[in-house]
């Protein structure tokens, strides 16, 4: 019964509903820290927003001075008798407030680019994910071979595993320029920086969980009459294959992470682009947004690939780890719910 | 209790009469002069040395000795997954090199393929010869039937109890039809009962079918309730140290355990495998730790 309400027990697992509560909180926590610093006004706010510009020649209303500056000013005003500045205190214009920045997820699409020809904000996070598709797609047809070779072979694993073991060490940013310089400026260097990024960590892992394959189900292979070929394709494959598709999922996070410097490479882009443009225009709600989006799209990207996992390893199903526990059965009771509404409203 | 046991090497009629025909039929196994030394950081392990036996079509032959002696060494040398330093293994008269179908293997640990169902799994020998279709598919099930888990045919193995789990093990290999069935202490991590209901059933698939089994085992009742002849090797190095031939009556049956026949081979055993030298040495030395006086003897 005791153990029940246990939240602190080394190496136990909570409960359901434990571990449900948690999740939320780990989200909830830090928008609760935002909504404080943004919403209460003794806690940080160390600009000021003018209300009234009174006799202070070049303030404007709607604009946010410094307080000591807007206390300067005023301190002048009151020495010379003249009217004083009307001001309440504010945060700085990088430090939007919550809403702010969930209208702004919504308004980002439905506000027209400020010049012809610029893309709308789904065209730029659409470019993205083609940036981050090709890349890793690419990485992976070469890498995931070279892998399951290199674990499987200490033949090529003693060939191919020092170089990429110095390789992987130079950061893809570095060939920036070389990448520009050899496929020029538009996409094409963008997605050898994914490429640079992915390729070299992926034929590590993937070689890693190749070679953790049990010896004994290659064995039993051999002494059922596997040959060569049958043993690669019929064993060791199907084998790892669990295993590689969720490293591609983690591989897969880390190529976006490669994004941003790959988007910086000759024409700005997709995302990045938008992000650095709402920068300038000092819109920062979009900024805010245009972040999040991107961990949004990752977050659900990882969740569908999950729940599809699951789905293609049935036989994995009953020693599942339980790690990802919480957020796949949330997001399976999500796709529970969407399904009994499109059939309510298919029967209606 | 001190009975009068016969000796080990009693035979009853029926039981030479037995061992006659046996020897009679082909050598289906001959293991001439096998070495096996491991190189490792600190030097050369024998593991096998000079080790000589002969076993015959259908018969059941099983090898005992203490942990280390190269039990296992043996069963992977002969199943072609490590090669000998020195000597030879002929099978139906002709050297072995390598796996092959036709020395089928049984894994302590499982070892089913989990991505496979059993019907999946027992296929998988077929397959790979070449096989496709319906066909091998409705003879994976006889196999499947045999081992009596028709009804877990499309269960995955981590669905399935370690006890069956092996039957699947056993099916999968005989369904290449193997000249001979290797048995890497195929039951030891098997609870009591259901070790027992293995045996038995092994016994029943030894009968029916044409094969001849060696199986490594270091549970001396086992040995003795499954087989015609005992290996028993010693260790450090591995060498044949007795070939005993069990004088038990077949059919077997668990009865049979309290047979004086059987008692006496077990003794034998025992004899070989953990000499009386050994096990005074092993007399513990306990310091009393307690103060509470519960007589508890
Ligand atoms: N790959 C190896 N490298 C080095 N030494 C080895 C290797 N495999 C086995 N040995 C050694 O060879 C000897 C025999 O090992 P083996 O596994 O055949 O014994 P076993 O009789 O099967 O033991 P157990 O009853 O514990 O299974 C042991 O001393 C072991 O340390
Ligand atoms: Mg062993």
């Amino acid at each position: 019964m005791s153990s029940g309400s246990n939240w602190f027990a080394i190496r136990k697992e909570l409960t359901p509903s434990q571990s449900t509560f948690l999740t939320g909180l780990s989200f909830l926590l830090p928008v609760l820290l935002w909504c404080a610093v943004s919403y209460v006004p003794w806690i940080w706010h160390p600009m000021v927003e003018i209300q009234n510009k009174g006799d202070v020649s070049y303030f404007r209303e709607g604009r946010l001075v410094k307080k000591d500056v807007f206390q300067r000013e005023n301190n002048k005003m009151l020495e010379a008798g003249k009217t004083l500045a009307l001001g309440k205190p504010a945060n700085p214009i990088y430090l939007p407030p919550p809403h702010q920045v969930a209208k702004a997820m919504y308004t980002g699409f439905t506000t027209k680019p400020r010049r012809k020809g610029e893309p709308w904000l789904h065209e730029s996070l659409l470019h993205s994910a083609k940036i981050i598709f090709w890349g890793f797609t690419l990485s992976s047809l070469i890498g995931v071979p070279l892998g399951i070779l290199a674990g499987c072979y200490s033949f090529f694993k003693k060939l191919f595993e020092p170089f990429i073991e110095f390789f992987r060490y130079l950061p893809a940013p570095a060939f920036g320029a070389l990448a520009v310089a050899i496929l020029g400026i538009y996409d094409a260097p963008k997605v050898s920086i994914i490429f640079i990024g992915t390729f070299f960590q992926q034929v590590l892992v993937i070689s890693n969980t190749t070679s953790k394959l049990e010896v004994s189900l290659i064995e039993a292979a051999q002494t059922l009459g596997a040959n060569r070929i049958q043993m690669l394709t019929r064993v060791v494959i199907p084998g790892i294959l669990p295993n590689l598709y969720k490293d591609l999922r983690i591989l897969l996070g880390w190529a976006w992470t490669y994004l941003i410097v790959a988007e910086i490479v000759g024409t700005s882009t997709g995302i990045t682009w938008f992000i650095n443009q709402q920068a300038k225009y000092r819109i920062y709600e979009n900024v805010y947004a245009a972040i999040f989006m991107i961990g949004f799209i990752g977050l659900a990207t990882d969740l569908i690939l999950g729940w599809i996992g699951d789905r293609l390893f049935p036989w994995e199903n009953a020693r599942k780890g339980t790690q990802e526990g919480v957020l796949s059965r949330m997001f399976s009771s999500i796709t529970k719910y969407l399904r009994s509404l499109t059939s309510k409203t298919a029967s209606s | 209790m001190n009975i009068d046991l016969p000796s080990y090497l009693d035979q009853s009629e029926a039981v030479k009469k037995r061992f006659d025909e046996l020897k009679k039929r082909e050598v289906l196994l001959d293991v001439q002069n096998l070495d096996k030394d491991y190189i490792t950081r600190k030097g050369s392990v024998t593991a096998l040395n000079k080790v000589n036996f002969k076993a015959f079509r259908r018969e059941f032959i099983s090898v005992i000795g203490p942990s280390g002696c190269g039990k296992s060494t043996l069963i992977r040398i002969l199943a072609g997954l490590e090669d000998p330093t020195g000597g030879q293994v002929l099978l139906d008269g002709e050297p072995i090199s390598g796996p092959c179908p036709q020395r089928g293997m049984v894994f302590q640990n499982y070892t089913l393929f989990p991505w496979r169902t059993v019907k999946k799994n027992v296929m998988f020998g077929l397959e790979m010869a070449g096989g496709s279709g319906t066909e091998i598919e409705s003879e994976a099930k006889q196999w499947i039937d045999l081992v009596g888990l028709s009804k877990f045919e499309n269960a995955y193995p981590n669905q399935l109890s370690g006890g069956m789990k092996q039957r699947v093990a056993i099916a999968r290999a005989l369904a290449n039809k193997p000249r001979i069935l290797l048995m890497d202490e195929p039951f030891g991590a098997l609870d009591a009962q259901t070790r027992a209901n293995m045996q038995s059933h092994l016994l029943q698939i030894w009968k029916n079918i044409n094969i001849t089994i060696l199986f490594i085992t270091h549970d001396l009742d086992e040995a003795i309730y499954l087989s015609d002849r005992i290996l028993v090797l010693k260790a450090h190095p591995g060498e044949v140290q007795e070939v005993i031939e069990v004088p038990v009556s077949r059919p077997r049956s668990p009865e049979q355990f309290l047979n004086p026949e059987f008692i006496a081979t077990k003794n034998r055993l025992e004899e070989l495998i953990h000499p009386k030298s050994d096990k005074e040495s092993e007399e513990l030395n306990i310091v009393r730790m307690t103060n509470v006086n519960d007589n508890i003897e």
